[in-house]
């Protein structure tokens, strides 16, 4: 399955909606969502690829988007 | 001996910005002056803690050393082990950098000899700067510390007071460069129209608040109460509005001032307040109002806690992790503001205002009850406002006046 499938599944798994025709969806400013929203997906997501994501020195501006979570993961991963 | 105390009075910032010009000039013409700027912010520093607060200034020597030994203990293990990070090694560097403020927030609640302080000015703003800087580089989003931009991060003098709380790897982006001459000719707008606020806020509005009516309103509150039930009267009401517009414009004021000495250096550091009062709820309310502080305790407090108690499947139910990460999150903000009874309750008090709010949200959402128009945002404003200023005479220690002090003849 690719990062963008898995990502839009967990989006939606999270916020109830489905983002896979607007990646480019703002999140944060729409109160699409929020810290309790974003600990959830952070933590599917270390689960999910098996990567470390920044719990606390999350830039909000990096990650408030489908497309950025997708960028951001990949370049988690190439990190590891 | 000359002592200047940050942004105290008007005369302060003709000697501030008489001292910036030159690296105003420079930046001007994309060179940044590294060593003009460490010396001038040696001689700031060193006039907040000369004369009669000496002792504060060893007191803040001791304490960057100490610091400096911590956080790169801290790398040094990091770095060895790469991809192990054990947790309790981790919590025990946390414990070790938060150890001085805790003892000086401790301090007063422990019988001591009288006129022994072990506080500096902006110990507490210091300590987030250090504990932020070892949670990143456990989460590896800091690699390596370098050791005169930590220097230079620690101690920049327009924030060292009392904010606004700078990240490290924010603060690192800015220092080194010099801005593109358009971005800083910005900047430089910004800078005097955040001064010239400033200026109206603190030392004009705040000092009308806090400084003209406030003691007036508070004294007539206590006359009034003599033989009141819990000494309650309408005065205690304009207390409250009044402390409560004091609290903003004079906090607002100086961070304005150190936001706008900051741009003047060519630094970005963030703002702290966004209209505050035109906050529809108590959760928007927290993302408007003393900004840097909120967000740190977001990132550091609530979204940790709840990270560690979702992997470690503490708490099962999502909504009743996020009411006690809400409590964790104020009650240790209130304890930071210090050990009284009245920031316990103002700390609870919000963590109970903001998970109502939660609940009310949830409760709109899913009824669909409530149609948005011009009244009903009035309405939302409104109530807000007033929980908020509510909390504000709590946290102001009046009532403890009210309530305790009394008899003692004020």
């Amino acid at each position: 399955m690719d990062i963008q499938k898995q990502i839009v599944d967990i989006l939606a798994d999270v916020t109830g909606e489905d983002f896979s025709d607007k990646m480019d969806q703002e999140l944060y400013e729409s109160g699409i969502m929020d810290s309790m929203a974003t600990v959830q997906m952070l933590l599917t997501l270390q689960e999910t690829f098996d990567i470390t994501v920044p719990v606390s020195e999350f830039n909000r501006d990096d990650w408030n988007t489908p497309n950025k979570l997708v960028e951001q993961v990949k370049k988690l991963q190439d990190e590891e | 001996m000359i002592n200047l105390q940050p942004y105290e009075n008007p005369q302060y910032f003709i000697y501030l910005l008489v001292a910036l010009l030159p690296l105003v000039i420079g930046l001007y013409f994309g060179k940044r002056y590294k060593w003009y700027e460490a010396a001038i912010s040696l001689l700031f520093l060193f006039f907040i803690f000369d004369a009669d607060k000496w002792k504060q200034g060893v007191t803040l020597i001791a304490y960057i050393i100490y610091q400096f030994a911590v956080t790169f203990a801290y790398q040094h293990y990091r770095q060895k082990t790469g991809k192990a990070n054990k947790t309790w090694i981790f919590c025990t560097f946390v414990v070790l950098a938060i150890l001085p403020l805790a003892a000086v927030k401790i301090w007063p609640v422990v019988p001591h000899k009288a006129g022994i302080d072990i506080g500096f000015l902006g110990i507490s703003y210091l300590t987030f700067k250090t504990v932020q800087v070892v949670m990143e580089l456990r989460d590896g989003t800091i690699k390596k510390v370098d050791p005169i931009t930590y220097m230079r991060f620690l101690l920049f003098f327009p924030t060292i007071s009392s904010g606004p709380i700078d990240r490290y790897r924010r603060f690192a982006k800015d220092c080194d460069k010099a801005p593109e001459r358009e971005a800083y000719i910005k900047d430089l707008g910004l800078a005097v129209k955040y001064l010239f606020q400033g200026f109206l806020y603190k030392f004009i509005l705040g000092w009308l608040f806090g400084t003209y009516w406030l003691p007036y309103l508070e004294a007539q509150a206590i006359i009034a109460g003599k033989g009141m039930p819990l000494h309650l009267s309408w005065w205690v009401l304009g207390v409250m509005y009044c402390y409560s517009m004091y609290l903003f414009f004079d906090f607002a004021g100086y961070s304005l001032f150190a936001v706008s000495i900051s741009y003047f250096m060519g630094i970005h550091t963030p703002m702290n307040f966004n209209k505050p009062f035109a906050a529809h709820n108590i959760k928007e309310f927290w993302n408007r109002w003393h900004m840097t502080l909120s967000f740190w305790f977001r990132d550091f407090i609530f979204m940790r806690f709840t990270f560690f108690a979702m992997k470690k499947r503490l708490i099962k139910n999502r909504v009743r992790l996020s009411q006690i990460a809400y409590i964790v999150n104020f009650m240790v903000m209130a304890v930071w503001h210090g050990i009284t009874w009245y920031y316990m309750v103002y700390g609870l008090y919000h963590a109970f205002a903001i998970i109502i709010n939660d609940i009310w949200l949830r409760y709109k959402k899913k009824h669909k009850l409530v149609k948005h128009n011009k009244f009903t945002e009035a309405v939302a404003i409104f109530v807000t406002f007033n929980v908020v200023c509510l909390s504000f005479l709590i946290f102001s220690g009046f009532l403890d006046n009210l309530w305790f002090n009394v008899p003692l003849g004020k």
